[in-house]
This record gives structure tokens, sequence and C-alpha cells, in this order.
């Protein structure tokens, strides 16, 4: 919302300075966005007076000036076609900014001739667009600054503009008067009165109006408006093309600029036909679907069932307060102007003009809520204006509808104030406060102003006594302790257990990355996802069209990035959730991480090399068991189809319980993702590991039994097919109590094995618990051990 | 015997190498040995002679003994020295290469809000990312045709064709979350919501998705002014430093009343934000007491219960704090942004060692 210092001043009787006014009105919600001040920037030009002008020895079209100025007399070379001798100028110094040309003047030569400065024209100083030769002023002493000459001889040209930030609650600010209340109500000036007029119609209105019976009912409650005949239509007065052009608005035509004058003035919206192209008389209805209508804009707009819009006997003309039809619209040939204002729906005014997409001050004001109850004095103001302006004889006023009833009250409990915002404020100020407002009060009973429909409660009362106090001014006080003591831990176990995941992977070397929750659909698709269930309506592009189903498709497009900026090897990892589906709770939280090319770089230990599937194991060994996973786990296969179909492993308890995968991932994936070289990676999915079933810290005793722990080592042959791990645990089940631990060593396949066979070898470690293991026990175990293994695995003992 | 004595300990202190001292060990008291044969002749002597000699002999082995072992340390130590002489590496030579991960930024401002509130009693809480309309907009007073609406440029998720349902939306803030946890645990209540939200708009300062951080504490008596106190805490438990003023600015948000946007006092010198002195203000928060409405859509009695609710950038205040530029970077993955902004793996934010290093 834009105004001027001037326009404010219409309503506001103050003193304040620019700063005191912006600082009040950013303190009191209406945050100031940008202001303009003309007179800031132009401060350095001052006034000068031309003693002579010579014609330029080598230009025909230059003179050579002598001007006056306060610093003496300075030879300035004009090309001005009015430079002469005697004439009051505007001059700007070496060392001057001159915003018109972007240029700061300096000592120059002109064909031969020093010049040691500008005589400017109002276009170089950006005040208007006159450049037909430099200013020439009908007062003024040299010397006198510029923008103090034009304070007194033309404010509109220093005016400043102030543009602030409307929130949605306060329409009434849409309107100067609306700021300047709030501005009073701070302590800032005095309200001068509002105008009135009283216009006495001199004939019946000869279009009529009308409100379908569907229509007044979250439609439009009053629609009002007169015919005013015999009116010259034509630019409007200097004064109101400069308040609007200062707002940024185009002047268009007297009729026009009326109803923006008022839109800006006083948050009220019109709208003016031109009477001589309306058929017949003005019915407000709702659309069948199917209608059409050009806008102002010029635009084409169809309708849906439903919207309100106006029509006369020729179909649509206007869409009810949000925009007029481009035939009807004045001209300045018009000379019959129906004017008309009304009360809106603001629902219905949001939802018309969000489907049919208009952005006008129109809608952006009927949609927030303007005052119902000042429609009729509107017209007549409005009316007074357009006499003023443009001539012409008012009609009496039609009217269809009513002025709808808002009006309330909620009691003003003074305490509230202390106990909700805690500030302390007599009772006195509130009431005076509220009153400054516009509330009326009736005992403890504050009537809520029509142009104020976002006060709806108590607490609203509250609201504008602490905002109009300043919020600056509330002095924070202690939140106590829900509790007294040391605080209590507030992590969740799946928290806490998010955090190991994240530190831990950190530790392991990964960085972790932060990707989008959305990606296209080909790499969702890759990934299992892809679906509808799991697609954006509106995405901001179709590389973000759906929900990642899972973090892995994030972390290689990454992976790939940093690929094509030559960092060929890395350890990316996620922790973040993915959505298995579109419905609110349909996400899962999983930690997944990615290791590209080798696992180091090329070095002089010769240490590094290709990451293959047992670096991702390893390293979904160490965060599962930081989140408190047991170490028993079984490994299977059959995990989902972007991984590599022999080179994966699913970290299970049990055939349903999944607490991960790793492996490789699928060579076509990786093509398809644009990853080079090898790839790697695991996923966890921490709420699938149990909670610990124990309550208390109390780890029971350690067992470090005093006997000699003895290892033995076994090799096996055995089918090619046969997984170490059933190896392992059929060795290890062969005496549960003496048998700590049984580690792989060594494989070795084919060679002089034959085809399909492979040897495997374990170290068993043996730890007697009773007594020291003597050579018979041991080949007690031993045979065991064989026997377990061979009937497990079909194995043999390799000899 | 003191002959014998001085040749031997000569021959041993002259001994060349281990082979010359173990020929020595032999000849002197080896089984054959010169000092074992004349203890055997010790039988042959007096009881008399005995009690001189046997002593005397007994001493004259212990110390031969001893000289040998002493010699052969030394002949060791001696070859070890050797050794060592020669074993020499270029300790200049790279380590053997070890990866150093990193933890992203929002993460751990994240851990470093959560450690900060958790000492005041806020307790974490989390809710979906695809939510109804009705948690993201209605319950927290935005009704269909709010303005508020339309300017939060909503992600909506697509619906099948004949499904008539509201599309649910990809949650435009961290505010559902209070609805949620109020009808899970009532009051009263003191909760921080951190986590990712989603805005269609994309340009220099916004992405589509960023972090968000809610805060929420309902009880009988909290006021505005408890709200303030708890804000000047954080950000001066934050921002690490001692003092730091608060500007409240009257503002408007549909699910608080009144509503205050929070400036911080700063200065911006050469592009760096120092917190708490200087002339600028710089709004990092939206904030107020919470609305009836809100407390209604969470089954809780606002004639009995009140509270406040404030909401911040976890992306902004991670940028303000440790100067990072610019926020698309934030979820770009490039792992020279990652290494440089991120943090250790142990440097886990807590109140008693400092939030950052």
């Amino acid at each position: 919302m834009k105004f001027t210092l001037s326009w404010l001043k219409d309503h506001l009787d103050t003193t304040a300075s620019v700063d005191e006014i912006t600082y009040a009105l950013t303190d009191l919600g209406l945050e100031v966005e940008e202001v303009s001040d003309p007179a800031a920037r132009l401060s350095a030009f001052t006034i000068g007076k031309v003693i002579s002008a010579e014609a330029h020895p080598d230009a025909d079209r230059l003179r050579v000036c002598q001007v006056k100025t306060d610093e003496g007399p300075l030879q300035i070379i004009c090309g001005a076609p009015n430079a002469r001798q005697g004439i009051t100028v505007v001059v700007a110094k070496p060392g001057v900014y001159v915003p018109g040309i972007d240029t700061t003047i300096g000592v120059g030569k002109i064909r031969g001739i020093e010049s040691y400065g500008m005589m400017c024209s109002e276009r170089e100083m950006e005040l208007s667009d006159e450049h037909d030769g430099i200013i020439e002023l009908t007062s003024g002493e040299v010397g006198e600054k510029y923008t103090d000459w034009l304070a007194a001889n033309d404010p509109a040209k220093v005016d400043p503009m102030i543009d602030i930030a409307i929130t949605p609650n306060r329409p009434d600010a849409l309107g100067v008067r609306g700021i300047a209340l709030d501005l009073a109500a701070r302590g800032l000036g005095t309200m001068k009165p509002a105008k009135t007029a009283q216009i006495d119609g001199q004939f019946p209105c000869p279009i009529n109006v009308t409100i379908d019976d569907d229509t007044r009912k979250g439609g439009c409650e009053i629609f009002a408006g007169r015919l005013i005949k015999g009116v010259t239509n034509g630019p409007s007065p200097a004064w109101l093309q400069a308040r609007l052009r200062a707002i940024g608005l185009r002047p268009i035509s007297a009729l026009v600029d009326v109803t923006n004058f008022f839109t800006y003035d006083r948050n009220r919206p019109l709208h003016v036909f031109d009477a001589a192209k309306v058929t017949g008389d003005l019915r407000v209805h709702r659309t069948l679907g199917g209608e059409t209508l050009t806008g102002l804009d010029e635009k084409p707009y169809t309708f849906s069932p439903g919207q309100v819009v106006i029509s006369d006997d020729s179909g649509v003309e206007s869409i009810g307060g949000i925009m007029g039809g481009l035939s009807t619209g004045c001209t300045l040939d018009t000379t019959d102007v129906f004017l008309e204002a009304a009360v809106w729906d603001t629902v219905q005014i949001a939802m018309t003009g969000r489907a049919l997409k208009i952005n006008s001050d129109a809608r952006y004001r009927n949609e927030r809520g303007i005052d119902p109850a000042f429609n009729m004095d509107a017209i007549d103001l409005a009316t007074q204006m357009i006499i003023d302006l443009c001539g012409g004889t008012p009609s009496e006023v039609v009217v269809a509808g009513e002025v709808p009833d808002v009006s309330r009250a909620y009691r003003l409990k003074p305490a509230r104030v202390q106990s909700l915002v805690g500030m302390d404020i007599p009772e006195a100020e509130q009431r005076q406060t509220l009153t400054a407002l516009g509330f009326r009060l009736e005992g403890d009973m504050a009537h809520v102003p029509s142009w104020r429909p976002d006060v709806q409660g108590e607490a609203d009362l509250v609201e504008e006594v602490a905002r109009i106090a300043s919020l600056t001014k509330l002095e924070g006080r202690p939140l106590p302790r829900a509790q007294a003591g040391v605080p209590k831990p507030i992590l969740s176990p799946m928290q806490r257990r998010e955090q190991m995941a994240r530190r831990t992977c950190a530790a392991l070397g990964y960085n972790e990355c932060v990707t989008y929750s959305f990606i296209d659909r080909a790499s969702a698709q890759l990934f299992g996802g892809g679906d509808d269930a799991t697609m954006l309506a509106n995405p901001i592009s179709s590389e973000m069209s759906h929900m990642r189903p899972a973090l892995l498709p994030g972390l290689l497009q990454a992976a790939a990035r940093n690929q094509a900026r030559g960092i060929m090897d890395m350890a990316l990892f996620e922790v973040g959730h993915a959505f298995h589906g579109g419905e609110p709770g349909e996400q899962h939280l999983l930690a997944s991480a990615i290791l590209i090319g080798r696992t180091g770089p090329k070095d002089v230990h010769a240490g590094g090399r290709t990451v293959d599937l047992y670096d991702a194991k390893a390293d979904a060994e160490a965060v599962l068991a930081a989140m408190g996973a047991p170490t028993k786990v079984q490994i299977l296969r059959g995990a989902q189809d972007w991984w590599h179909p022999g080179r994966h492993g699913k970290i299970c308890l049990g055939p349903k319980k999944v607490m991960g995968v790793f492996g490789e991932l699928h060579p076509r994936i990786l093509r398809e993702m644009g990853i080079k070289g090898a790839a790697v990676a695991f996923t966890l999915w921490p709420a699938e590991i149990p909670l610990p079933r124990k309550a208390g810290a109390n780890r029971g005793a350690a067992q470090m039994p005093d006997l000699q722990a003895v290892e033995r080592d076994f090799a096996f042959v055995v089918d090619a097919d046969v997984e170490a791990l059933t190896l392992v645990n059929a060795a290890a089940g062969a005496d549960k109590a003496l048998i700590e631990d049984v580690r792989v060593f060594d494989e070795f396949i084919g060679g002089s094995l034959g085809e399909g066979k492979k040897s495997i070898a374990v170290t068993v470690r043996l730890q007697p618990l009773e007594a020291t293991l003597k050579e018979a026990d041991l080949e007690a175990v031993s045979a065991k051990i064989v026997e377990k293994v061979t009937k497990a695995t079909g194995g043999v003992l390799r000899g | 015997m003191d002959d014998l004595r001085q040749t031997y300990i000569d021959l041993i202190a002259n001994a060349p190498d281990e082979a010359t001292l173990e020929d020595l060990r032999l000849r002197a008291v080896g089984k054959k040995g010169e000092i074992s044969l004349k203890m055997r002749e010790l039988g042959k002597m007096t009881a008399e002679e005995r009690q001189v000699a046997g002593p005397a002999l007994n001493a004259l082995k212990d110390e031969i003994n001893s000289a040998l072992a002493a010699k052969k340390s030394a002949l060791e130590n001696a070859a070890l020295d050797e050794r060592l002489r020669s074993e020499w590496l270029d300790v200049t030579l790279p380590s053997r290469p070890r990866r150093a991960g990193t933890i992203h930024p929002i993460s751990q401002v994240t851990e470093e809000v959560s450690a900060i509130f958790a000492d005041m009693g806020f307790a974490v809480a989390e809710g979906p990312q695809i939510e109804s309309d009705w948690y993201n907009f209605d319950a927290l007073n935005i009704p269909g045709h709010h303005p508020a609406r339309a300017e939060m440029d909503t992600f909506y998720t697509h619906r099948a064709e004949g499904d008539e349902r509201p599309p649910h939306v990809l949650r435009t803030h961290t505010s559902p979350v209070q609805i949620r946890s109020m009808q899970d645990q009532g009051a009263p209540i003191r909760i921080i919501a951190p986590g990712r939200v989603y805005r269609a708009d994309y340009d220099m300062t916004h992405t589509p998705m960023f972090h968000q951080i809610e805060g929420l504490a309902i009880d009988k008596n909290i006021s505005m002014a408890n709200l303030k106190w708890v804000l000047e805490e954080f950000v001066k438990a934050f921002f690490e430093v001692d003092d730091v003023e608060l500007r409240f600015r009257a503002s408007h948000f549909p699910f608080t009343e009144p509503s205050a946007e929070v400036d911080i006092r700063c200065s911006w010198e050469g592009g760096t934000l120092k917190v708490g002195e200087g002339d600028d203000w710089l709004e990092i928060l939206g904030s107020g007491m919470v609305h009836p409405h809100v407390l209604r859509s969470g089954n809780v009695d606002p004639d009995v219960w009140q509270g406040f609710a404030f909401g911040m950038g976890i992306d902004r205040i991670a940028m303000l704090k440790y100067g990072i530029p610019d926020l698309r970077a934030f979820f770009d993955s490039d792992l020279r942004w990652l290494r440089h902004y991120g943090f250790a793996a142990l440097d886990v934010p807590t109140l008693r060692g400092g939030l950052s290093r």
C-alpha cells in the first residue's frame, strides 16, 4: 500500500517527520517496505541565475553561459534552446549526481570550452517527463536549495512516498484514512474531520438495479448506484494525477481517476459504467457457466457456474467487485456515467478472483473487506467529486439489497492486557486507545467500528491496546521451569537413534547431504515410486514432481553433480524421510549412504582400492550397532530390484524384519542416474530396530574367565554357492557354551578344488569356563564342529 | 684366585661378540669350566680350608655370571643401536588417507536449538510432511478463502479423477505440529518442532523446501512477556553473545493474537553480521499468543489455558550465525560446500561445552 506524506496529511494533522511516521507505522504492524523521498536525492541542486549567454564559437546550438551561484559565477555550456540571459535556473555543480541521466557532474571541456556544471530540466531530475528546455523558475534566490523552493511552490514534486506491507487482517489500512487513524491513536497527530457530501438526485435513475435471490447470500449484500448525466470526461486535474503517479498508478481520465482515488483514499473500490453502452437495467446474478467477458485489462474471461457478475440486457458487463468490462468502460467520450458502490461477499470475491487469476486493486480490497457502513456515503462523496471535476447532473440513487449489519461488541477486560501480554496499561488509557481507533465504549462493552472486520473477540481488543501502546516496550519476564531441578531429557528413543545414525555416518567418513524431498518421476520410478499417490498437483518443475520413495536417488543425483565437477570418489549420506504414499503419515525415516569410486585417493602406501560391498556392509553394521541393533542377525537376499541381484544382502531379524540393506547398486540404475565407476550403498530403517527391553542402566557383570582360550583353524571344501554364514552358524552351534566366536579368515574358489567348489577357512575360539581344555576335549569338540558343518553344508574337512 | 678373577673379568670386558662371550662362559663356569673344576676340589679340602674357599668360589662364580650377563646385554644394545642406525623413514611422507565425514549445518543447528530449548523444558515433537489442509490451514485459523492461503504458495498433492476430497498439502509451516501435539498431550505443554516445510517458490533467496522450527508453550498463566524472555534467552544462547536487544513489532498471523515479528539488534560490516550491536535490525522470527481458535483445534480449552508460539527458519539462522551466503547451496550437496560448512562428527552441541567451536 503506497501513499504520500501530503496525502496522509489530508487526514492527519501532524508535525511528525517522515522518520517518526515510518518508525511508528512499522511498530504498529504496518511494516514500512520502502520510503522514497525525492527531496533527499535532490538536496544538492541549487538555484542560480544566468548572467550572460553567448554563442559557442565552435557549435551552433550551444551557448556559453555565466551563471551566478552560491559559489560565485560558474561557466556552464548549455544546449537548451531557452538558455538565455536573466532566467532563474536549477544548477548541478561538479560532484552532484543527476538521477535522470545517471551521471555525476564533473568539470569538462565541451567543444574546447570548459564547463563547470549543468542547468537541469525536470526530466533530468526525474521530476517529470518535461525536457523541452531547462527549468525556468518564476521566483527563487541564488543559492537557495531547489528542494526548499519546491516545498514552498510545488510541494507535490517533493512529496515523500511511503510503501507499507499490509497483513491480511488490516483492510482498513488499505485506505490512507485508516493509516492516519492508527497514527493518531499512537499520538502522532489528530484526525481531520472526514469529508461529507449530501447530493440530492435531480431525476429518477433510468437504470434500475436488482440482485437475484440466490445471489444475495454469499454474493452481493448491497448494490447501489446512480446516473450522472452530461459529464465532460477528460484528464483529471494535475494534483490528482500527481497523487496517482506518486503511488505508481497511471492517470487515465477524470472519471476513472476518481474511482482510483477512493480506492486508495478510503479503501473504497467503486466502478463507473458508460451509461450509453449499458442496455437496459443492471442485474447482479450468478453465472450459469460459459459466459464470457472482455475485462478492462482487455483480456477475455470465461465464467464457471456460480460466479457473481453484473449483466445488462445484452449480457455480462462486469465481474462484480473484481473488474469491469471493456465494452461498458468509460472513455473520454463518455457523457453519462453510472456510478456503482456495492458490498460483496469476501469469500466469493477471493474464490472468483483466484479462479479467474485477476489481481486487481478492487479484488484485493473486496476480498479483505471494505467498510460496508460507508457504502451510501461513498456514492455521494464520489458523485460530488465527479460533478466538481466533470460537471453533470446526478440522478436519484437506486439500491438493491441492503447495507449489512456488522455491529458487534466485546467485553473489555482491562486485566487481560496484563495476563495475556504482560503490560501494565491503565484502564483509562485502554479505553482511550480503543476510542481513538473508532471503537464505541458503552460501559465495559467495546463496539467494533464497521471498518475493522478483523476484530472478532476479546483477544483482539487486547491486541489493539498492546499494539497502539507498542510491543517494543514489552519487558521480558522469566518463564519458570515447568519442573524444578535438573531438566529431564527431551529426545525420544527414535530421535536419539536418528542423531546416532547421523553422527556415526559422519564419524565413518561420510558427508551429510540434505536433498530435496521431491524428485523427478523417472528417478522415483527407478526406486519403486513415481506413482500418482505421491505426485504433486503443482510441482515447481518436472525435476521436482514426486515425493521421494527413497533417499538413494537424491544421493545419486548429488553424486552425479559432484562427478560433473570432477570429484570422482565420495561418501555421502542422508538421514531423512521417504514417502510410501500420499496420506499424512505415509512417510518413514531412512538412513542411506553411498560410496562411490575408490576408498581414497592414490597414495604412497598403495592403500586405496575400489569400494566394494563389504565396505558398505561394515559401515551399515557400525551404524546399526550405534543405533542399538542386535548383533545376531540374518543376512538374506531378495531386496528391491535397484540392488545388484547377486551382490546385496538384507540385514534381518527374521524374514520380515529388515533393518537394512547393503550392496552394490544395479549397474542399470547407475547408468540411468549417470554415475561413473563403482558404487555401493546401504539403507537402514531405524524404526525396525527393536527398542531395548530392559529398563534401567545396569549392564550386568562382565564375563572374564581366568582360563586360557584356545583357537583352532578348520578349512572346509563346500559347493561354491554355500554361504559362509551358514557354515559359521553350524560351527558355532557345535558347542554353544564353549565356542565363543567363529571367524572366517580365508575363502578360496576353484583351482585345485575343481569347478563349483570353494574352500572356507574359519578360526574357532574356544573359551573354557570351568576347567582347562585337554587334548581329548579338543578332539571331541573338533569332531562335533566337522559333523555339524558337514550336515549343514555338505562340505568336507579339507585334507 | 684373584688372578683367575682378573683374567676372566678382563676377557669378558674385551669380548667382541656373543660367541666369544659364550666360549668364555663355558671356560669359566661351564660344567668343565675352570671355576666349576675348582669347586669340585672343595671336597678334598679340610673343613677349615673349605670354610674359606667355598664362599670365595661362590662369590667368584656369581661375579663372573653377572659380568657375563652385563656384557651380553651391552653387546645386544650395541647391535640394536647399529641396526637402528640404518633404519630411517621419510616421516614427511603423507599419512594413510582417511575420509573425514561432516554433519550438515541444518542438522547441527537443529541440535543447537534443541539443546537450548531442552534446558527450558521443551520437548522435540514431529509431524507428517504431507498434511491435510485442515491441520495445515483450518485448524490454524486459516479458512479456505483466507488470503494467507494464496500467499503461502502451497504445494498440493495430486488427486485422482473422481476423488473429490480436498487435496493434501506439503506442510507450508511446522505449525500443524502444534495442533497434533496438543491433541496428543493436552495442556500444559512445551514443545519445539523442527522439520522440513515446503512452498512453491524458487529464486535467489527462496527454495521450494526449507526448514522451520516451531515453538509452543501452553500453561495457565504464560504471557507475551514470557515469550519475549524466552526468545531473548534463546537468541543470546544461540548467537553466543552476552546481551542482545529484541524488538517486538506488532504484526499479524492468523494463528496468534497478539502477533509480533521479532527483530534483533545487529550490525552488518563487510558482509559480516554481528548480533547485539550496531544500528540495524534483523527480522528473525514470527511469534505471538496462541489464538483461541488454535487452542480449540488442539482440544485445549482457551478459557483455562493460554500460551505462546513462535516459528523461525533453521536455514536462515544457520546462514546468519555461520555466514553462509546462499540458501540454494544448502540442498545442492556440493562436496566443497559440505566440507567447508559441515561440522565434525563429534562436535555435538551442548550447553555445558558450548554450541560452536
